[in-house]
């Protein structure tokens, strides 16, 4: 790697840290740990924040029926959020169906077609954002912020409430209750997530993103001998739209779902490198501060550093890896065209430039990928199914891993406390003594739950692409020939079964079977991980503390890290290596001359 | 068995997911409102107080107000009188904002080997003088297709073409392209770039609106 590869490598992970140890204790004032004894909060010692939380919660509740706050068991809770997210799918099905009927609509889009838009609202209710439409062509602007946007920041949420009632179950003792769903959605909302968006989104706005209701505009074409084939006098429609409120919700919320097509890459969503920065920043910065928060909130910071330090050792080698494979040149190029010298970005790396934008180069490039894919976003501001096969195989492996690097706002932390209490489990079982995480007693119903968590995505990546192996037609959505189109079906159900939703974008994933099967895969990965984590932060709070002996595995030392870690490893790489061979690994071992394609095999 | 009191019954789970029926509709209404209408009508509101020209497209004006592009989003040029932009692969027509998107080759695809093998031919064609490389993102389409940039070494390369073209001396091209190298943020973030639209209608005001060509130049440059 170049000087200056490595500087504007280090420079983003400096920004991404100070960002989240800022923002790391207002998050931990979000979420009400102890028991709120008389459902109204306000305790006596309370600050001015949790005083304006309260005003601002107190008149939603009430409206809800839910004031004074009364404290849920893990059913209630889990309850709760299956209804919340089935009403969040029917109203935004609403939008996506009518919006001919709706106002809004200056370009009179037409109704969203049944099986794109079950797709969508499941993609979106799970935080996933897939997109199997083209958002400038399909959706109107009501729909992008009355169903999407709302569903950015309420996806979000659940996952940050799910985190809450995690550490709860680890901080309580002979609880039978773990929190109200309602109060702690609408603090994650109205006292965190919606505040960092507005100031994202103005920043953004200044340097050049767009935010306007305006109709869109068509020009001519400044050399107007640009024509096409004899198409007439040439001119092209420049599409705005409240961009930037959407932008900045779906890369803070890790969610990813773009206004345009093009997602990140499209200069209205991301014009320069500083706001490529930016976005960087916002996709990581709240799984780093959430890590933080978890070691607030369990009384010992040192847990928190320890699971960061978990996520880092996983994130760092991948992000330098990829740099390196995006920055090399690709052999191919240089057999077919000798005179093309793919160093052209100077200092900054040469590498293939198809699907990357000039403004970006290849470094930017590979580190908003690495980030987008480790953290559960799917925002892409370069085409992944462009990218070098080993590059392509990170971006894949990240999402692999359990979305647990990073991963999901909230629901990341949460899937490697899950993985953490197996490691704890499977070094208890080494040295024969009962494991214990944070005091807890770590028992069957924990471990049971643990292994739903860790196994239902791989389940579900591996049996949707095999399903989609053995019907030649499904298998045809891929374009490219060879391994490289079968990654591209193994990226679609490892994005969906993980919630990431970005994709290998060749991919035309619009028949009854991709629909489905992806809207099925991730609704199913999203509350079969959801619901066992909250059964797990109930069934801790039930327990009562056990007091830390010399026999006690300490979790913030190094070697844990390294235990947390190889746990992670263990069940990605045993999972997907075989899946991995035949596609990126095999892409990448072909030599140049031979050109493997799909017929016949 | 010890005579402990038997736990409470539990309400059947249909009972509880009902009961959070009316909280979630009242939530979603509210939330709805909040994030989905106040906060986008709001921010639109605040942004084009605050940021009026980035907010509605960063939108490039000609001295009579006609809008000729925006700064963001890049424009096909064709001839040998213009700097030409990156390939695009926005669906049939290039550089169509309606339709962003990139080819989505995959990095072993022969397609993509004999596309850029091709554009590499057009380039030199098109650039007869140049005998040296040819940078990578001239060759390349770009994940938007919106592209709006080009590397300085890709706009250099162009510079003999336009200059003959328009029968401008090749200092006055390279002086005009200096000025619209853009560095990389601070010096770290990012690839030093030319935005293509703003050279060229630079280069339309340099040489007069509508200047035919080569004829025009009235003081030939010195060899």
């Amino acid at each position: 790697m170049t000087t200056s590869a490595a500087a504007e490598v280090a420079v983003i992970l400096a920004a991404v840290a100070l960002a989240a140890v800022a923002i790391s204790p207002w998050l931990t004032t979000v979420f009400r740990m102890g028991t709120d004894t008389d459902g109204t909060g306000l305790p006596g010692t309370a600050g001015w924040f949790e005083r304006w939380l309260t005003a601002i919660e107190r008149p939603l509740l009430r409206a809800a029926g839910v004031w004074p706050v009364r404290e849920m068991t893990a059913t209630e809770y889990g309850a709760a959020i299956v209804v919340f997210h089935a009403a969040g799918f029917g109203l935004l099905l609403f939008f996506l169906r009518f919006q001919p009927l709706l106002p809004w609509n200056p370009d009179h889009l037409p109704a969203v077609p049944w099986l794109i838009a079950i797709n969508t609202a499941a993609s979106f209710v799970t935080n996933t954002n897939w997109q199997s439409y083209g958002g400038e062509t399909t959706l109107s602007p009501l729909s992008q912020s009355l169903g999407l946007t709302v569903q950015n920041f309420a996806s979000a949420a659940c996952g940050l409430c799910v985190l809450a009632v995690l550490a709860r179950g680890l901080v309580r003792r002979d609880s039978p209750t773990i929190g109200n769903f309602w109060q702690d959605l609408v603090r994650a909302i109205v006292g965190f997530l919606l505040p960092l968006a507005i100031l994202l989104g103005l920043v953004l706005t200044s340097q050049g993103v767009v935010q306007s209701f305006e109709t869109a505009i068509d020009v001519p074409l400044v050399d107007q001998d640009a024509v096409v084939e004899g198409a007439p006098p040439a001119t092209r429609r420049i599409v705005t739209g409240p961009v930037a409120s959407q932008v900045a919700i779906k890369q803070l919320g890790t969610n990813g779902g773009g206004y345009f097509n093009a997602n990140s890459a499209h200069p209205f969503e991301n014009p320069t490198p500083l706001t490529n920065l930016l976005e960087i920043v916002a996709m990581l910065m709240i799984p780093v501060a959430s890590c933080l928060a978890f070691g607030r909130w369990v009384g010992d910071r040192r847990q928190g550093h320890a699971l960061l330090a978990a996520m880092a050792l996983l994130f760092l080698p991948f992000l330098l890896l990829i740099v390196r494979f995006e920055t090399s040149p690709n052999p191919r190029l240089t057999a077919a065209a000798p005179t093309v010298d793919q160093s052209a970005l100077g200092e900054h790396g040469g590498g293939a430039l198809e699907g990357k934008e000039v403004r970006f180069g290849p470094v930017a490039s590979a580190v908003f990928a690495v980030s987008t894919t480790a953290t559960s976003c799917g925002a892409v501001n370069a085409m992944h199914d462009s990218f070098s096969p080993l590059g392509g195989l990170v971006a894949m492996w990240m999402m692999q891993l359990g979305e647990v690097v990073f991963g999901g706002v909230g629901t990341g932390l949460a899937g490697l406390i899950a993985y953490t209490l197996v490691a704890v489990f499977v070094a208890g079982l080494m040295v024969g003594r009962s494991p214990e995480y944070l005091g807890k007693k770590i028992e069957s119903r924990e471990m049971k739950m643990g292994m739903i968590v860790l196994l239902v995505p791989p389940i579900a990546t591996l049996v949707g692409t095999a399903t989609a192996c053995v019907m030649p037609a499904e298998a045809a959505a891929a374009p490219n020939p060879g391994p490289h189109g079968f990654s591209e079906l193994l990226y679609a159900f490892t994005s969906a079964s993980n919630n990431n939703g970005s994709a290998f974008g060749g991919i035309t994933a619009t028949s009854a079977f991709w629909t489905l099967a992806l809207a099925a895969a991730m609704l199913g990965s999203r509350l079969l991980t959801m619901l066992p984590l909250l059964a797990i932060g109930g069934s801790l709070a039930a327990k009562r503390t056990v007091a830390q002996s010399p026999g006690t595995l300490p979790t913030h030392t190094p070697l844990f890290v390294l235990l947390v870690a190889g746990t992670v490893i263990l069940v990605g790489a045993l999972s997907f290596v075989p899946a991995l061979a035949l596609g990126p690994i095999a892409e990448a071992l072909q030599p140049p001359a031979v050109v493997l394609t799909g017929d016949g095999g | 068995m010890p005579a402990s009191s038997p736990p409470p019954p539990r309400p059947p789970l249909a009972s509880t997911m009902l009961a959070q029926l009316r909280p979630a509709c009242t939530a979603l209404i509210a939330l709805t409102a909040i994030t989905g209408v106040l906060y986008p009508v709001g921010m639109t509101l605040v942004a084009r107080a605050l940021f009026p020209r980035q907010a509605n497209g960063s939108l490039l004006r000609d001295p009579h107000g006609e809008v000729r592009g925006s700064l963001l989003i890049g424009q096909p040029f064709t001839g040998p009188r213009w700097f030409h932009s990156r390939p695009s692969a926005t669906g049939e027509t290039p550089y169509d904002p309606t339709a962003s998107g990139g080819s989505n080759l995959g990095p072993t695809n022969p397609a993509l080997a004999t596309l850029v093998a091709d554009r590499a031919a057009a380039v030199s064609k098109d650039n007869a003088t140049h005998t040296g490389t040819i940078p990578i993102d001239l060759v390349t389409a770009s994940g938007s297709g919106l592209d709006p940039h080009i590397s300085p070494a890709a706009a250099l390369l162009q510079v003999p073409r336009v200059a003959a073209a328009r029968g401008l001396a090749e200092q006055t091209l390279q002086g005009l392209l200096d000025r619209h190298v853009e560095p990389a943020v601070f010096g770290i973030l990012g690839c030093p770039r030319v935005n293509v639209l703003q050279l060229n209608l630079a280069l339309e005001s340099l040489s007069g609106v509508n200047a035919p060509g080569p004829s025009r130049a009235s003081a030939p440059p010195p060899p």
